[in-house]
């Protein structure tokens, strides 16, 4: 459960607009003194091509410029979380990379998974469920063009079953919980096996603790499915509990960008999380004094 | 869920007072306080449809009221539902015919029933015409209500995994349009009575409106009683019927739901 993408970026150098001394003595540590157990062979997967690329990406709504010139490499398998203030453009960062969007400019690539892996899947704020489906039939929605009949609800009820809700299968949405209605769809998301799971603060309208239960789901999910995941948060903790690396949006611009490299899981309330979690917030707020 | 005797007394109250009302009249036709030449008493219609049924009247003239009133419903819901579902599927469709349409609703629709005649007549054709027409506007309306009203956030996400417009339609449009298009079916089915009784009273040769009138001009009060409380139950079997439907489509819906 210790495996942990790793993340070199060989070939790329790391655009950061404001990088601290601390995030680069942090991303110039070798890997292997955080991870002296990361073998080859793991590390090799992690040079992997790049899930997506984001090249000189631009989104301009009218005269208001969302996105200005991002670039942004993320390796495929990588689990990646964008924070920014609300209307900083991680929104609309998303909806680019899954195409409800297009860029004013810029090149945005999206790499093919092996065979028809090709899914970008995004999960919502919001559960999103056909409330005149069964919960069986709304995972089933995840399938469509790509399972039927029983093929399709097998499938529906292997990943309900991963997220704990296999004994819910024939219940309508509305007798479910907020947090159950968003396990639900996630287990849409998953059930195609998608290849870049893109994720727009899909926690935020949970309380507490049902949100630390969806995160250690999630995480546990991402370590067997080894998807590229990307995590629109406002939520600091939340990222730096899940993701390998946080970007940071201020001003549609990519204000900081920290490999995150610890060991899973993680504990809530470890210092290492804490301090990470200052540095992101400094940036977030204005550079720190000392 | 509850019980089949919980259930069968709940529906059962909604009868008490009818049966109560029915009592009341009967006493009141017995003891003179209500005379005869007004309002017949129960017992008098009682036996005014024994005599009909018996004759085969009856049955006849219901047979030809409810052809009547089915085949308006069916001509002008299916008209209204098309009209309904293509304006609230394309703006452009919608921009052509809206308007037009709501101007043609603003006339009451029996307020035709003299150019009716003139078209076509007292024969069928004219009270088909004017149940359609009753009929078109509730289903027209309530289902571009229900089109639009669909949750667009729905929309999208049918659209990011990757829905066909056909199945999109199916699984998310019109489902989520089906509790208004089924308002506008209640409604529709009673406009759908009521625009019937009114032409079939002022012009007609058989029905239950022309069993109504020709017993008036023999001062037949059963019978015109008979015909009133036969027009009541039809419009309670029709909307028992979509109310059935709603239960059997709508079973998602939370206030449809009995457990």
């Amino acid at each position: 459960m210790s495996v942990i993408a790793l993340n070199p970026k060989p070939d790329v150098p790391v655009k950061t607009a404001r990088e601290t001394a601390e995030s680069r003595a942090l991303r110039e540590t070798t890997p292997t003194q955080w991870f002296p157990y990361a073998t080859p062979q793991q590390r090799e997967r992690d040079t992997r091509e790049n899930a997506f690329s984001f090249r000189g990406i631009s989104r301009k709504f009218g005269d208001k410029t969302v996105l200005d010139n991002i670039d942004l490499d993320v390796p495929a398998g990588q689990f990646i979380a964008v924070i920014g203030k609300s209307g900083c453009g991680k929104s609309t960062l998303l909806r680019l990379l899954t195409g409800l969007d297009k860029p004013t400019a810029g090149t945005l690539t999206v790499n093919k998974g092996e065979n028809d892996e090709n899914r970008t899947r995004i999960m919502f704020q919001e559960p999103r469920l056909l409330p005149w489906a069964k919960i069986a039939k709304n995972v089933e929605v995840g399938l469509t063009g790509i399972a039927k009949g029983t093929d399709a609800r097998e499938k529906s009820l292997a990943i309900l079953n991963e997220v704990g809700l296999a004994d819910r299968a024939e219940e309508w949405p509305s007798v479910l919980s907020g947090g159950q209605r968003q396990r639900v769809a996630l287990a849409r998301a998953l059930v195609a096996h998608p290849y870049i799971l893109a994720l727009d603060e899909p926690l935020g309208a949970l309380d507490a603790l049902t949100r630390i239960e969806m995160q250690q789901l999630l995480e546990r999910i991402w370590l067997q499915q080894r998807f590229t995941a990307v995590l629109v948060t406002h939520d600091v903790s939340e990222a730096v509990a899940l993701a390998d690396r946080v970007i940071v949006i201020d001003h549609g611009k990519i204000a900081l960008d920290l490999d995150i490299p610890l060991e899973r899981p993680r504990r809530h309330g470890s210092p290492e999380l804490a301090r990470l979690e200052g540095q992101i917030l400094d940036t977030l707020f204005g550079e720190k004094s000392g | 869920m509850k019980s089949t005797g919980q259930s069968i007394l709940r529906n059962g109250t909604g009868w008490l007072l009818p049966a109560l009302i029915i009592l009341l009249w009967e006493f009141a036709a017995r003891t003179g306080l209500i005379s005869p030449n007004v309002m017949a008493a129960p017992s008098a219609v009682a036996e005014a449809f024994w005599r009909l049924l018996l004759s085969g009247e009856l049955v006849r003239n219901i047979g030809v009221s409810t052809a009547r009133a089915l085949s308006g419903f069916v001509i002008g819901g299916s008209i209204g539902l098309f009209f309904g579902l293509a304006n609230g599927l394309s703006g452009l469709s919608r921009n052509l015919t809206d308007t037009t349409l709501q101007m043609v609703r603003n006339i009451p629709h029996l307020a035709l029933i003299p150019l009716v005649i003139l078209w076509f007549g007292i024969d069928e054709e004219a009270k088909l015409f004017l149940v359609a027409l009753g009929v078109f506007f509730p289903i027209y309306v309530n289902t571009l209500l229900g089109i639009q009203s669909v949750d667009p956030q729905l929309v999208e996400m049918g659209r990011v995994y990757g829905m066909s417009r056909t199945t999109l339609f199916f699984r998310v449009i019109l489902p989520g349009a089906l509790p208004a298009i089924f308002v506008g079916l209640r409604y529709a089915l009673g406009i759908m009575w009521l625009t019937l009784i009114v032409a079939e009273t002022i012009a007609a040769s058989s029905g239950l409106g022309y069993m109504a009138m020709q017993a008036r001009e023999f001062l037949l009060i059963d019978v015109v009683v008979l015909s009133i409380l036969i027009y009541a139950l039809l419009g309670k079997l029709a909307d028992s019927f979509a109310r059935l439907l709603e239960r059997l489509t709508l079973q998602w819906h939370p206030a449809f739901q009995t457990a």
